[in-house]
């Protein structure tokens, strides 16, 4: 009767939604309020904001937006961008937000999952983990929206967090990003063995197989996508869409747990 | 009316928001007077057990409720932490429960590796007929968030089950008395349909 979530991942850029490939080139998919009209509509799991810029330019995503976008979702949701207190998450929350997502502001102060876990309870929050394979074959983590290199290994960082109260880690994949061809499932797979909180597996889901795989080789418990649920056909046309809950029950049939 | 008791925990615009889609009007209230008078009862929250029950001893809303349901027959439907705060005590914390169902909540055992919380959409298996699950079906999926879970001591209590490493009450009726694991405020079309059920009842 349990089945993996499946889950948008939807950028903001300002207060437009953008797809970037490999974390570069964000590309204007249309308005977010709309999007979560639509995916209302087609009744997604769970919706997943993250202001990609908000970090970089030193800066909180938007309450407004947040705001605006609780008063519509009826389905869970978290945001992320530039969170580094828990007086922002708390106002995040009483915008609406279910859960909220933590990057830069993790790694930079471990010790805020720690206090947003005291605070909040584990199951609001999310830390995010951008990982890039560097030139010696390396995987490390990368903050920032990416332009800044940690010394951090992502398996290390991810036990870590959730060892201090996160309640669910988003691997995200940079190499993978936009690029549709799948995740990274040994880098999921590798994560999932380590945490005892659920994995949100994020970068390159292309179709519903790749779902598929990152439940049953990856271990993941989510499944994130963002260039899927965007757009439609080979040309990239931008078309807001969701698996129906008759192909997501197929695509998990027994695999109960 | 219906009233929404807040006791500073959780998210409750979202549960609002939901009665509002559906016509129905929903009031916030953090007034024991209000709870004493109220004319349908929606227990909300996420968070810790003992320290929401510390919140409604002091603010004097455990009694509001306790008086409410048992004196006044006032219809209740807890949510989430809202379930778990209607039953006898719970494994987070030292603090009893209001005790209005007898029942306990337990945490999720993460033997065999089951990862927790348990968060995700399951489907629920009734256990006995209700008006809460007027134009509901087997099919319909319902969101969970929970790293404990709830255990009616009486069977007949229980109204739906589901399974996460374990079967679990997800649901319990005790005549006027409900409560449910999952969010009906944010499971789409199956959730608002239970609400407005709740409010019909």
């Amino acid at each position: 009767m349990f089945r993996p979530r499946i889950i948008p991942v939807l950028l903001l850029k300002g207060k437009g939604l953008v797809k970037t490939v490999r974390f570069k080139d964000p590309r204007y998919i249309g308005d977010p309020i709309n999007a979560v009209r639509i995916f209302n509509d087609l009744e997604a799991d769970e919706l997943v904001f993250l202001d990609i810029t908000a970090s970089r330019e030193n800066r909180c995503v938007s309450l407004d937006l947040v705001r605006r976008i609780g008063d519509e979702a009826f389905m869970p949701f978290a945001v992320g961008g530039g969170i580094t207190g828990p007086d922002q998450m708390e106002r995040l929350f009483k915008a609406g937000a279910e859960k909220v997502v933590i990057n830069t502001g993790a790694v930079g102060n471990p010790g805020l999952i720690e206090d947003a876990a005291r605070h909040f309870g584990s199951q609001s929050i999310i830390v995010s983990i951008d990982v890039r394979q560097t030139l010696f074959k390396r995987q490390k983590v990368f903050i920032r929206d990416g332009r800044e290199k940690t010394r951090l290994d992502p398996v290390a960082w991810a036990g870590q967090a959730a060892d201090l109260g996160a309640g669910e880690i988003m691997i995200h994949s940079m190499d993978r990003d936009g690029t549709m061809t799948g995740y990274d499932l040994n880098l999921v797979r590798l994560v999932s063995e380590a945490v005892p909180v659920p994995v949100i597996a994020c970068g390159g889901a292309g179709s519903l197989e790749d779902f598929r795989q990152g439940f049953d080789r990856g271990g993941a418990h989510a499944l994130a996508a963002g260039s899927l649920f965007v757009y439609h056909g080979p040309r990239k046309a931008v078309l807001v869409n969701y698996p129906s809950r008759t192909e997501v029950s197929e695509l998990f049939d027994n695999k109960e747990i | 009316m219906i009233h929404i008791v807040d006791y500073r925990m959780g998210n409750l615009r979202s549960v609002q928001k939901a009665f509002e889609r559906i016509g129905i009007p929903a009031k916030i209230t953090a007034e024991p007077d209000e709870v004493m008078q109220a004319g349908k009862l929606i227990l909300p929250g996420v968070g810790h057990f003992s320290r929401a029950m510390d919140i409604l001893q002091s603010a004097g809303l455990s009694d509001a409720l306790i008086q409410a349901v048992t004196v006044k027959k006032t219809p209740i439907l807890g949510i989430c932490l809202g379930m778990q705060l209607l039953t006898n005590r719970s494994e987070e914390g030292d603090m009893p429960g209001l005790g209005l169902v007898d029942a306990e909540t337990i945490r999720f055992s993460n033997h065999s590796g089951l990862k927790i919380p348990h968060m995700g959409w399951n489907t629920l298996r009734p256990e006995k007929p209700s008006p809460l699950y007027n134009g509901l079906s087997e099919q319909d999926p319902f969101y969970f968030v929970h790293s404990y879970y709830v255990t009616c001591k009486d069977p007949r209590d229980r109204l739906f089950v589901t399974s996460y490493g374990n079967l679990f009450d997800a649901g319990f009726q005790k005549d006027h008395i409900a409560g449910v694991q999952f969010h009906p405020e944010k499971s789409h079309q199956p959730g608002l349909r239970l609400l407005k059920n709740f409010a019909a009842m």
